[in-house]
């Protein structure tokens, strides 16, 4: 099943809009992690728009498919969804890392509705949507569950562990996504400690592998289409992205890991992005 | 408790054999319990419960780290995950999963640690960790448990798996001792009373039961009167027990089978500091390494011996033999 030209349209439409939410959140605030945030943004409107089994209204739905977001930093753009999908009040977002908050830097299960699990300390929510894979297989459902991680977040062995095991364990209901924008916070991935060939990895690891452009939700949709459709095999999908990708402060910058912005800036940004989203 | 022998005997069964029946048993009524090992379920006797329930035991190989976030996420969605290898890798290991995927996250992922301080015998210094219930008493949420013979861990061993909260277990899988009476109950987070005295009270855990059951005899015999706590619960700590000891027996032995900093010691010690100063010695690792050699040699070249404990008992009470 292929999207039509209406839902592409519709989905780069709410992509834009979400990346106003998210540049608008960390701009209130005036610094963040507005790099790694915007690079997700057109992967989490497919999973969450087009994708997942979800309900808004009752983030706990047993049936639902899970979400991990290892990268945990990059919190604002899921936030960004969740709010606009109704998971929490929308005034919500202008709480961003402020006290008491229910938004804090890094993802938290227990403070967020529909955030589904705690990540942060690199290298770790893989693990954990592994475990949640393997519960849905060793107890006959039949939800999917699908996890982000980072470019430089696949330093750390554990991610490899936790590869090892899912396609050791025939995890076909598991689909995860590695945000390649090739930059960490010391400069390029390629220059601190490189990755690849990074796509040989993952098939090394017995994973079904695919690359897309990581801002073409076409691309991502048909990437997950054909990741579902795995009988064996865990599915990794790389996605090509640009760091901070539609702020014109951020983008392709490897500054943009966690930067200051002005009212300025931010509001400018998101005044680029309305005028794009109309020309749609 | 007052009819306790204080005199440790040893059961035909290791303690592995007993946990493999209750894993056996509680596995059959709840089909929640998930079995996750690191390539060491040969030596803990979870090889069985693959047989028996090949669905639900997981072995991750040697990745200390991903079982315990493979658990945080099984427990995520509602299963029961027990993880188990030795006591240094199922703490210091894998310390920040176990700090961020689990404490942290909040969810009741149950790890059993085997081999706890010298009973890690002949696998030597890597294998002994003399540090992890103490690290682990630094993560909130935690709850930290050390039965000390197979009695007392069957009656600790629901009250365990379904704890509320995630659960450290120190497991002696190896070892036969027997110390309590089939019939007796112990409730995580109270402390057992397992004899009444008035001069001096004696705080033990684990292995160190049996120790301190023969250093009270000895005093005993000494005519001094003693009161023998058995602290099984290191984390939430039973404050009121341990104060109450301290008013009324004004002198208090700790002796662990783990590093004086920061173990049970240690935890007595805030109390008594913040509560009830009273005079205290530790018995336990002073602050070294392991290295291999039997229990008994261990305990003897550590000062961790009945003898040990009945000169610091004797100490503190201003008697000389």
């Amino acid at each position: 099943m292929k999207l039509t030209e209406v839902e592409v349209k519709d989905l780069k439409k709410k992509a834009l809009h979400i990346r106003m939410i998210t540049i608008e959140m960390i701009g209130k605030l005036g610094v963040g992690h507005i790099g790694g945030s915007l690079s997700i943004v057109d992967t989490l409107v497919v999973l969450y728009y087009k994708v997942m089994k979800i309900d808004a209204k009752n983030p706990k739905w047993e049936g639902r498919d899970q979400f991990v977001l290892s990268k945990g930093h990059a919190g604002p753009a899921l936030y960004s969804v969740l709010a606009d999908l109704g998971y929490f009040p929308y005034e919500w977002i202008n709480t961003l890392n402020k006290p008491d908050t229910n938004l804090p830097s890094h993802c938290d299960r227990l403070k967020t509705p529909g955030v589904d699990m705690t990540a942060g300390s690199l290298g770790q929510g893989l693990s954990a949507a592994v475990g949640m894979a393997l519960a849905a297989k060793i107890y006959k459902k039949d939800n999917y569950v699908y996890a982000i991680i980072g470019d430089g977040e696949s330093q750390e062995g554990q991610i490899w562990e936790a590869a090892m095991f899912a396609s050791h364990n025939k995890l076909n209901n598991l689909i995860a996504f590695t945000d390649y924008n090739k930059m960490q916070i010391d400069g390029y991935i390629k220059e601190v400690n490189n990755l690849e060939p990074l796509a040989d990895k993952w098939r090394a690891f017995n994973w079904h592998v695919i690359e897309v452009d990581g801002h073409n939700v076409e691309q991502i949709y048909d990437a997950v289409m054909e990741g579902k459709s795995q009988i064996e095999k865990p599915t990794m999908i790389i996605l090509h992205t640009i760091k901070g990708k539609g702020a014109y402060f951020a983008e392709g910058k490897v500054t943009s890991h966690n930067m200051s912005m002005s009212a300025e800036e931010w509001q400018r940004a998101v005044e680029m992005l309305r005028k794009e989203s109309e020309s749609i | 408790m007052n009819n306790l022998k204080l005199e440790p005997t040893y059961d035909e069964k290791e303690l592995r054999d007993v946990y493999g029946q209750l894993l056996f048993e509680l596995a059959s009524k709840d089909k929640r319990v998930v079995v996750l090992n690191a390539d060491l379920a040969r030596s803990d006797a979870t090889l069985k419960f693959k047989e028996l329930f090949p669905d639900r035991f997981i072995d991750v190989g040697v990745a200390e780290a991903n079982m315990m976030g493979i658990a945080a996420g099984l427990a995520n969605v509602g299963l029961i995950p027990i993880t188990h290898t030795f006591t240094p890798f199922s703490t210091r290991r894998a310390f920040d999963q176990i700090t961020i995927s689990i404490a942290y996250a909040d969810l009741p992922v149950k790890l059993m640690g085997a081999d706890p301080g010298v009973t890690a015998e002949l696998n030597g210094g890597t294998h002994m960790s003399f540090e992890d219930a103490g690290i682990m008493r630094t993560l909130p949420n935690f709850v930290i448990v050390e039965p000390a013979d197979a009695i007392q861990f069957k009656s600790l061993f629901e009250q365990i798996i379904y704890h509320p909260k995630p659960v450290y277990t120190r497991m002696y899988r190896r070892r036969k001792e027997r110390f309590f009476d089939e019939d007796i109950q112990f409730e995580i987070g109270k402390i057992a009373t397992l004899k009444d005295g008035s001069d001096i009270t004696i705080v033990c855990s684990g292995l160190m039961v049996g120790q301190s059951m023969i250093a009270t005899r000895m005093l005993e015999e000494r005519g001094i009167s003693v009161r023998l706590l058995n602290m099984h619960t290191l984390k939430p700590i039973d404050k009121e027990t341990i104060i109450k000891a301290a008013r009324e027996t004004g002198r208090i032995v700790v002796a662990e089978n783990h590093s004086i900093i920061n173990g049970w010691g240690s935890a007595v010690a805030e109390v008594l500091a913040e509560n009830c100063p009273v005079p205290m010695k530790r018995i336990g690792v002073q602050d070294h390494f392991g290295e291999v050699g039997t229990t008994d040699f261990l305990l003897k070249k550590y000062h961790m011996t009945a003898q040990d404990i009945y000169e610091k008992a004797m100490d503190l009470l201003n008697i000389r033999d």
